[in-house]
């Protein structure tokens, strides 16, 4: 029965079970109580599969990597950080963590499934029959949900900070990582989103090489910078220059802006292709 | 259904001052006779003795309701104390209510320190040794084993033991928040006073191994510092080489500053991506205010170490009453499985003696 499912209703499935993952956890703190971390695992792990099987619908409607328009962009995005948070969530046994991760995987699966705009084209074989090109875009877009997380992470930080400078610690608070240990996984986070943002670069950059005209400039212009961005924030957090509340405020407003720069990458892609679709 | 048969009587802080538990408190010597004269009272069936700094508890199944007069006669004879004055202090529980006050005991509910756990191992102890000595039978057998899990019940399933409520263990909540843990954090201890001391066995207690001394006095530093197992320097380094430090817990009695703001900038220039714990337990302050505004640098005196302590111990209290009725239902649940037994002990028509049931 579940065959006649299209991709969009396992995606608003799976939608449904980040956000109850993250209505759990709300109404556990609201309770002054901690989050279940258990619970909220199961709950995004279930979305999780979900999520992965309407990914893998779309991926077989468009004959390849579901990574053609903004919507497709959100949903890899979110199931990229659930795919991380699977890994670091659970040996870091972080409940809260859980939580964040909920929060913001529902929000990028409800924003993109409540814009049918987003999802107005499904463009079939984008990547041709290379499967280099689709790594790169894999990849690429993976790592800006690694990113994500480091962002969610360094909201951690940023409220484990002000709970111990303001000498605030009970309730929820109780329920943070230490900062010690935050910092680290935020510089983890870091260093991988970059070096996979760098290997997605690197492979995108063969062809680039070969054929300039087969590659948009502006996409190639924010996707560098994007890159540049973050490597200057490492670089600059190894050397100890961009620390503590500084760095975790430098990895969210750089998330927001990679988050922001996929409109534009993904308008001037196909110009032509949007216009058309848009007069139909 | 009697309730006679089971009791607790003895003498707790509630009641009693500490000048006088210091006289009614047991050495081992002396706990070890009195379980030999109890074993000799006719008509007691089973018992055992809890004896802390806080208590000193006497659980027992008679025969008959004077039973335990006659060990608080036997207590007092061998403390040289006087029952009149003991009987105007002493607790006395039967039946049900013995149940339960074992349960909130062995919980840390009744405890001078709401919610702490070393009760529950001291617990155990008391009845491992009575059972060591055969003076437990299947009713105290059947309390304290299924109290102990009511007792675990308790503190898994309520915040009774969230959150330190004295002011070295705060310090040390402090540090696992900053650190996450304290096995690779160095912890210099400025001055050698009792205060740091207490504080420096709380982190050694937690896993802190790295430890260093520095007081005024060399010698005093190097003394402590044996005691402790740690390191000693000498007190005029304590500011060049601050930079080794992760947590700094100062306890002197110096008019001034003894940690300067320069100081810090300077260390922290050094070690930047590492936050360093200042625990400013003097006073006057021994460190400047001024290093709290410093980026990676946390900065506790003893007034925030104090009104936590207290926040804590205020949440333990909100939660007795989900204690409360946690402990009256497994207390009921527990006098229903034990009553039928005791009366039967008490009505045997023969009663013997403890001594006389140990195995041979």
């Amino acid at each position: 029965m579940f065959t006649d499912f299209s991709d969009r209703t396992w995606l608003w499935a799976a939608a449904g079970f980040y956000f109850a993952g993250f209505a759990l956890g709300t109404i556990a703190l609201l309770r002054q109580g901690r989050p279940s971390g258990s619970a909220t695992l199961l709950l995004i792990a279930f979305g999780y599969a979900l999520q992965l099987a309407g990914l893998g619908v779309r991926g077989r409607a468009v004959g390849g990597c579901p990574l053609g328009n903004q919507f497709e962009f959100y949903q890899f995005i979110a199931w990229s950080a659930i795919t991380l948070y699977l890994v670091i969530g659970v040996t870091f046994r972080n409940s809260l963590l859980g939580y964040f991760t909920s929060a913001l995987a529902s929000a990028l699966t409800l924003l993109s499934l409540a814009i049918p705009a987003w999802d107005a084209m499904q463009r079939t074989h984008i990547f041709g029959s290379n499967p280099w090109i689709e790594l790169h875009a894999a990849l690429a877009v993976f790592s800006y949900g690694v990113f994500g997380l480091l962002a969610l992470t360094s909201i951690l930080f940023l409220l484990r900070n002000h709970s111990l400078k303001s000498k605030h610690l009970g309730g929820w608070f109780s329920f943070l990582p230490s900062i010690l240990d935050l910092d680290h996984i935020g510089v983890r986070l870091l260093v991988a989103g970059v070096t996979i943002l760098a290997v997605s670069l690197g492979v995108g950059s063969v062809y680039w090489v070969r054929d300039m005209s087969s590659v948009n400039l502006t996409k190639l212009i924010v996707t560098f910078a994007i890159w540049l961005a973050y490597a200057a924030a490492l670089g600059l957090r190894l050397r100890g220059i961009l620390l503590a509340k500084r760095f975790s405020w430098a990895c969210l407003a750089l998330f927001v802006a990679a988050l922001l720069s996929l409109g534009p990458v993904d308008r001037s892609r196909h110009p032509v292709e949007r216009a058309e679709v848009r007069a139909r | 259904m009697s309730a006679d048969g089971l009791f607790v009587i003895g003498a707790t802080h509630h009641r009693v001052p500490l000048a006088v538990r210091e006289k009614l408190s047991l050495g081992p010597e002396a706990a070890a006779a009195l379980q030999a004269e109890f074993a000799g009272i006719e008509g007691l069936r089973e018992f055992a003795v809890l004896n802390t700094c806080n208590r000193v508890e006497f659980y027992g199944v008679g025969a008959h309701s004077d039973v335990a007069a006659r060990i608080s006669a036997a207590f007092c004879a061998r403390q040289r104390f006087d029952v009149l004055e003991f009987e105007k202090v002493r607790l006395e529980l039967r039946g049900r209510d013995a149940i339960q006050h074992l349960v909130e005991v062995s919980a840390g509910l009744d405890s001078q320190m709401l919610g702490e756990t070393e009760i529950f191992g001291q617990v155990k102890e008391a009845y491992a040794t009575a059972q060591a000595s055969g003076t437990t039978g299947p009713v105290l057998n059947r309390i304290f084993q299924k109290g102990f899990q009511a007792a675990k019940h308790i503190r898994t399933h309520t915040a009774i033991t969230e959150g330190h409520v004295s002011v070295a263990n705060v310090a040390v909540d402090l540090a696992l928040n900053i650190f996450g843990e304290l096995t690779a954090a160095r912890i210099l201890l400025v001055g050698a006073g009792e205060v740091g001391e207490k504080t420096a066995r709380a982190f050694q207690s937690r896993g802190a191994s790295a430890l260093t001394v520095a007081s005024r006095r060399l010698e005093r530093a190097m003394e402590l510092a044996t005691a402790l197992g740690a390191s000693a320097m000498p007190f005029e380094q304590r500011e060049a080489r601050l930079a080794e430090f992760d947590v700094v817990v100062c306890a002197t009695s110096a008019p001034d500053v003894v940690m300067s703001l320069v100081a810090t900038k300077t260390a922290m220039h050094k070690r930047p991506a590492r936050p360093l714990f200042f625990i400013d337990q003097a006073l006057p302050r021994d460190v400047d205010p001024a290093v709290a505004e410093i980026e990676n640098v946390f900065l506790y005196n003893l007034d925030d170490l104090a009104k936590i302590a207290e926040e804590n111990r205020v949440a333990r209290e909100a939660e007795m009453a989900k204690c409360r009725v946690m402990v009256a239902a497994k207390s009921d649940a527990l006098w229903r499985q034990v009553a039928t037994q005791i009366e039967g002990l008490a009505n045997r028509v023969e009663p013997r003696s403890v001594q006389q049931e140990k195995p041979a």
